[in-house]
């Protein structure tokens, strides 16, 4: 993208202009989301930066919002202790619990669909793969209606395990399209030779496609994972009051008392999602390496 | 093959003596059924947890059933009423024998239903079902007792509304006409009309996004294909930080951007932009919506779009400029017409998310940034209304399904890529 020592002033300008479109875009992406880190230590009750956190006067800034958050309610009075019993953390291990549980049955089901669907004879391959691609295309609005009505029928509604059984269906399309796709440079002959060898097929299938389809598999799960751990839609209709999972939690928080606490909590969620991306990124060098695509 | 043939003459065959032929055949069939049993398993899993439940809940758009469960003689007697005279005694008799055979939830639901087609039905049934175990015949003279309104014709009238098992009544609400009481379709009053409008501002607000998506995503996405692998990656970064963030995180960041004292409006006053009185709105409103909408979306139009950019060899460009093209031209006849595809993509893929969105506006949308998936919700959750919500919902999903199919078309679902 350098400039040519050629190139004339209007190219010049339009290249600096293109340049702070850009610089523009990225800021426009990340910006709200850096900003909620210094604000979540504000010293006041309040969502704004004040004149003296500018300044960067150590008084302005406290750790106060973070006691609340996690339930040391000892010395913070006002407005927080009002979140004292603590839902936060209670919501965080709900939520916690469903999305693992949910993350390992989508993982299971998702690579058994992929590795049929990415063979050669699968009959209905093309429609199949819609078919199971669809929850993540169908408006969640759509899909916890739907939920609500069915699972009130078969006393499933209110239950961790409704709840459970509907975040493995959104978080099974991302391990289809993540597994098929590392399947896509796979060589069958691998398996045939280890069947020659005299491997029965679920020695070879662990020995020989798992490790190879592992990065595709993780990365899927993450993706069900974060989805699980985030959802808000589905669990508003189909969750009662034992289902207080830590994104109801921040929907209350933004509905009613929208207090800093929610920032300290929103903190910690950008970290862990940065985390999140760091470890996908690994293994998406891991896999290519796997398979002998090597980055320049 | 490895089984070499004994003799020139007859079939192939195999070491263990079966033909060559039906023994390929015997694996290909071997092989198609071990994948369909790979795939059964989670196809029968989201068939009964997602399919069905869908499918049931859209049944209930058109679903008229309760009601002639609830009152059949009713409509019977309504059947070989001339509409025009007043409801004699055989027609009272026959409500009187409905309402007090049928549970009393199955009234309360079904007067629900009859409120719908008239307004007035709801009270009505309430009032008089209170009081029919006491009643006795004459009927007619009983029901007037209970409550003068059973002599308007207007009640009676609207049950032909409601007379067939199946009803498009819904559908009609949702785009904000109805039936007359002889099942013409007509518009609701003015002041009722409230659907169509979202209807537009759910489809503005879509494509108001994905177009400012497509022109924010588009030169960005080509710095990241023509940077360098190690900067790329970094920046890429930036790209895929609000994807992994949680939604409700984002709009929480949203809210101290753009509220009254938030940062925006802070800098632009601080910069002597604007004045401290005439802070701009920002939140709360339509503008509120597409401005979150647009971020939230925007890593779903660059992605696409960069994939594709990325498989574009640089020597193209360059070509076309020794054949004598300015860069302008070289960009415009040469690299963008080859970006179609991702561009393609990224649209359709935004524009079915955003179609579709219902947490963004009910948070930062305000009263006019409020869309058709907020309707949906509220008719579920509020009024109860399930089988309007169930026809938005439909109308919603099938408008979605003709997108992704195209989608489908063009670019293929197996294409589409994550992270």
């Amino acid at each position: 993208m350098a400039l040519p020592i050629y190139a004339t002033t209007g190219q010049r300008i339009w290249h600096y202009f293109y340049m702070a479109f850009c610089i523009f875009v990225l800021f426009f992406l990340v910006a709200p989301l850096v900003a909620v880190i210094p604000l979540s230590f504000t010293a006041t009750p309040f969502l704004n930066f004040t004149p003296e956190m500018l300044s960067l006067d150590p008084d302005a800034f406290s750790v106060r919002w973070y006691k609340s958050l996690f339930g040391m309610c000892g010395d913070v009075e006002d407005v927080a202790s009002t979140m004292c019993h603590n839902k936060w953390m209670t919501g965080a291990g709900r939520s916690l619990y469903y999305a693992l549980i949910s993350t390992v049955l989508a993982t299971f089901l998702g690579t058994l669909a992929a590795l049929g669907l990415s063979s050669e004879h699968m009959p209905a391959k093309r429609p199949i793969m819609a078919l199971m691609i669809s929850p993540l295309i169908v408006p969640l609005i759509i899909t916890a209606a739907g939920m609500a009505f069915f699972f009130a029928k078969v006393n499933l509604s209110n239950t961790d395990a409704g709840i459970i059984l509907a975040y493995t269906i959104l978080g099974m399309p991302f391990v289809v399209i993540t597994v098929t796709s590392t399947l896509v440079g796979f060589d069958r002959s691998l398996m045939r030779a280890g069947a020659n060898l005299g491997g029965t097929p679920a020695y070879n299938f662990f020995k020989i496609q798992m490790p190879l389809i592992a990065p595709g598999m993780i990365s899927g799960a993450l993706f069900a994972f974060i989805t699980a751990f985030d959802e808000i839609v589905i669990i508003l209709f189909i969750g009662g009051p034992d289902q207080h999972t830590l994104p109801r939690q921040m929907w209350s928080g933004i509905r009613q008392e929208i207090s800093p606490t929610i920032l300290s909590a929103a903190t910690i969620l950008v970290l862990f999602s940065v985390v999140l991306l760091t470890t996908l990124e690994l293994l998406r060098r891991r896999s290519e390496r796997l398979r002998g695509i090597t980055p320049h | 093959m490895s089984a070499a043939p004994e003799t020139v003459s007859g079939p192939l065959i195999t070491a263990d003596g079966i033909p060559l032929k039906e023994s390929l055949q015997k694996s290909l069939r071997r092989s198609k059924i071990r994948a369909a049993l790979l795939v059964a398993p989670p196809l029968l899993f989201l068939i009964f947890l997602f399919v069905i439940p869908i499918g049931n809940m859209l049944t209930r758009s058109v679903d008229d059933k309760l009601i002639n469960q609830v009152l059949p003689n009713t409509f019977e007697a309504f059947e070989s009423w001339d509409k025009v005279s007043e409801p004699d005694e055989s027609m009272f008799e026959a409500i009187y024998q409905d309402l007090k055979a049928a549970d009393k939830t199955d009234i309360g639901k079904a007067s629900v239903r009859m409120n719908y087609a008239k307004p007035g039905w709801r009270s009505l049934i309430k009032r008089t079902a209170r009081r029919i175990k006491k009643m006795e015949p004459p009927y007619k003279e009983a029901f007037l007792k209970a409550d003068d309104r059973w002599t308007d014709n207007e009640y009676w009238l609207s049950l032909g509304i409601m007379k067939d098992k199946r009803t498009l009544g819904y559908y009609l609400n949702a785009v904000d006409r109805t039936y007359d009481f002889d099942k013409n379709v007509i518009h609701v009053d003015e002041e009722r009309k409230v659907y169509n409008l979202l209807w537009w501002r759910t489809i503005q607000v879509s494509i108001i996004v994905t177009l400012a998506c497509l022109l924010l995503a588009y030169p960005v996405a080509y710095l990241l294909a023509t940077l360098p692998m190690r900067i790329a990656n970094l920046l890429m970064i930036c790209v895929l930080m609000p994807f992994w963030t949680s939604l409700l995180v984002r709009i929480v960041a949203w809210m101290i951007m753009l509220q009254q004292n938030g940062v925006v409006n802070d800098t632009l006053v601080a910069a002597g932009i604007l004045s401290d009185e005439n802070r701009l709105a920002m939140m709360y409103n339509f503008n509120g919506t597409v401005i979150v909408m647009t971020q939230i979306l925007l890593p779903f139009m660059i992605l696409p779009i960069f994939s594709v950019m990325k498989t574009i060899p640089p020597s193209y460009m360059k070509a076309a400029q020794n054949l004598g093209a300015t860069p302008t031209l070289a960009f415009i006849r040469v690299y963008m017409p080859q970006t179609i595809p991702g561009i393609g993509a990224g649209c359709i893929l935004v524009f079915i998310v955003a179609i579709g969105y219902y947490i963004t506006p009910e948070l930062v949308g305000g009263k006019d940034g409020r869309l058709i998936g907020n309707m949906v919700a509220y008719h579920m959750q509020r009024s109860l209304n399930w089988g309007l919500a169930a026809a938005m919902g439909t109308i919603l999903l099938i408008v979605i399904l003709i997108f992704y199919w195209i989608y489908d078309k063009i670019i293929g679902i197996d294409n589409m890529k994550m992270g």
